[in-house]
């Protein structure tokens, strides 16, 4: 009897902790199985390009000069030779090559988004908040810019200042972050009028600390599932601008500069060259859509 | 008897309204939503305001905390016109006049915690205070307003109407304003929840000596709630009285004409009660009628509505009529 009433009283006394919508979302992208796998496997490929230069004793930029030219005959994929995935035509390990190319193609993908994500949702959620003639200004600027095309524009980027990994991020960051922008204020349209952000104005909270603590933190999940499916987008742009020979230099690689290297050398045998990129690279977008897709389920408001 | 809290000296608000196909350079419409409203407020009375959707009840609401720009007059207790400060200015006043809305679920941010969510006034205006005093002060109020104090981590999608109505009245009143302006804060609830939520606001107004402006379109809330009620229609003020003056003895055929609308729980007495009927929509706020707004629907309107427009006249009892006076039931057509 004593002890009910102390174990009630200590019960009253424990603050609850309460289920976050973020809490709730994250249990419903935990029982979609595609998502669940799509995001183990991106894991092993992301632990393959940080770790994977340990795996070899080659590396990526180590030319093996008796195996030069002769990547047909000598270069095939062995555990023997300790080439795993064979060698190229210049007689490099192709294991250290994919490896760093992961690292390149990765990077891209994450720093192309990251960008997007940062600037995108500021520039979108200032110029919604904002409205009336600074939303016009901000938002035709975006326009403007959406009517450059920006391949275009990134290929001259490299042709005029050098081609360099950091000028080809720079391309792929400007543009980027427009899109993401373009839904960032729509969302803040329809969040502006809702009564939580009235109750805020009337409390006397800055735009500032509206736009942040209430603004923001209601755009994430549109924005987590556009960055998600960013990622992909922006991976295959530098693969593009790589294949076209434009984007990193050698020794310096990405899948796309590999995939290009492999389709050119299709004919003379030495297949594993196109395979091996082409494996991540396929694996990686699939793996990218559907963590979007799980995503988009598990933070669309609609469902709930 | 000391000075008004709140004294609103003819409030207009407008809309400018483009139409679709308008050119950038063609003039807006204008919609007066409030067109020339003035009242005073006492220190810890509570003004009621009824009056048909789209009569402008809200947007007064939001204009007295400049939400929406208005013209006129707004002086607080202590001489300032709140009408025309600068928004650094108005923060202190901010302080002292807080909201309730009406949706209650929508009024909260579902990303916080309620806890969050209560102190955001009190670190707003007082960003001094350290994060325990914070707590303290928000679990108090909590147990004010009927919350558990051990749900201050829960977010609002776990609360029920009624109980994140009082968050938002927890979160309104944990600065200590001295003016509470509640905007239908009990049509999103049901009707047992509304008579807890609104004694609870009764009590917590005689605790803290509250002055309240509380709109509604549920009249028998309002004389609940109320010590003087304003009666709206489109924008202008019909008539304001004393709480049971005006529901006793109205003056505004607009008014009688909404009081014998409101059902009675007896079926005797509702058979035998005289309905006025009130045809027609509310005229468009962008073409309102000349002389008084109300002649189009009236059963007194007479060629002298058309062409002027009735003042506000009397003295605890203000009446904009030309043709005031208690209903006669022979003046009421056969329904």
């Amino acid at each position: 009897m004593f002890m009910k009433e102390e174990a009630a009283v200590r019960l009253a006394d424990i603050a609850v902790k309460g289920r976050s919508p973020w809490a709730d979302a994250r249990a419903r992208f935990a029982r979609n199985k595609g998502a669940m796998v799509g995001l183990f496997v991106l894991s092993l490929i992301c632990l393959f390009a940080a770790f994977g230069s340990h795996l070899t004793e080659f590396t990526y930029d180590y030319v093996d000069f008796g195996l030069m030219g002769e990547a047909a005959e000598k270069g095939a994929p062995s555990w023997s030779s300790g080439h795993y995935f064979g060698t190229d035509d210049g007689g490099r390990d192709f294991f250290a090559r994919v490896v760093q190319a992961s690292q390149i193609s990765l990077a891209a993908g994450l720093i192309g988004s990251a960008v997007a994500v940062i600037i995108g949702t500021l520039y979108g959620a200032i110029s919604g908040f904002v409205g009336g003639r600074t939303d016009q200004v901000m938002m035709r600027i975006v326009d403007i810019l959406l009517s450059v095309p920006f391949m275009f524009v990134i290929i001259l980027l490299l042709v005029m200042f050098g081609r360099s990994i950091w000028m080809l991020f720079l391309g792929i960051g400007m543009f980027s972050w427009l899109d993401m922008s373009r839904i960032v204020r729509g969302q803040t349209l329809s969040l502006k009028r809702r009564e939580f952000i009235e109750a805020a104005h009337a409390t006397g909270v800055s735009s500032g600390r509206i736009i942040l603590r209430h603004i923001v933190p209601n755009l994430m999940g549109v924005v987590v599932v556009y960055a998600s499916l960013l990622v992909p987008i922006m991976i295959m742009t530098e693969s593009f601008i790589s294949f076209l020979g434009l984007g990193v230099q050698a020794p310096l690689t990405s899948w796309g500069a590999l995939l290009s290297e492999g389709a050119s050398q299709m004919r003379y045998g030495t297949l594993w060259l196109l395979l091996f990129p082409l494996g991540f690279f396929v694996t990686t977008m699939f793996c990218m859509s559907f963590i979007g897709d799980g995503l988009r389920d598990a933070l669309d408001p609609k469902d709930r | 008897m000391s000075a008004p809290l709140l004294q609103v000296e003819d409030l207009h608000v407008s809309f400018d309204i483009r139409r679709e196909g308008d050119m950038p350079w063609t003039k807006p419409l204008k919609l007066h939503a409030v067109n020339g409203v003035s009242f005073t407020l006492n220190p810890g009375e509570t003004l009621g305001i009824v009056g048909e959707s789209g009569c402008g009840k809200s947007t007064l609401a939001r204009a007295l905390i400049q939400l929406v720009p208005a013209a006129g007059k707004v002086v607080w207790q202590d001489g300032t016109n709140l009408l025309g400060l600068s928004p650094h200015e108005m923060l202190k006043y901010r302080r002292e006049v807080q909201m309730v809305f009406q949706d209650p679920l929508a009024s909260l941010n579902p990303r916080m915690t309620v806890g969050q969510i209560i102190a955001e006034p009190l670190t707003t205006h007082h960003p001094g205070l350290s994060k325990d005093e914070v707590k303290a002060r928000v679990q108090a109020m909590m147990e004010k307003v009927g919350l558990l104090a051990n749900q201050i981590n829960r977010y609002p999608h776990e609360f029920s109407g009624g109980q994140c109505q009082r968050i938002g009245i927890a979160r309104a009143l944990i600065v200590e304003p001295k003016l509470l302006i509640c905007d239908e804060p009990v049509s999103a609830l049901d009707v047992s929840i509304q008579a807890q939520v609104i004694n609870l606001l009764m009590k917590l107004q005689r605790e803290l000596g509250l002055a309240m402006i509380f709109i509604a379109h549920d009249l028998s809330v309002v004389k609940h709630i109320s010590d003087r009620v304003m009666v709206l229609y489109l924008g202008r003020a019909m008539e304001i009285a004393g709480s049971a003056d005006l529901y006793g003895k109205p003056d505004h055929p607009y008014t009688q004409a909404l009081l014998s609308s409101v059902p009675i729980p007896d079926p005797a007495a509702e058979r035998a009660k005289v309905t006025i009927p009130l045809d027609g929509d509310l005229p468009s706020p962008l073409a309102p009628p000349s002389g008084c707004v109300f002649r189009t629907r009236c059963l007194r309107a007479a060629p002298r509505c058309a062409a002027d427009v009735p003042p506000l006249l009397g003295g605890n009892h203000q009446v904009a009529c030309h043709f005031p006076g208690p209903l006669m039931a022979q003046a009421v057509p056969a329904a």
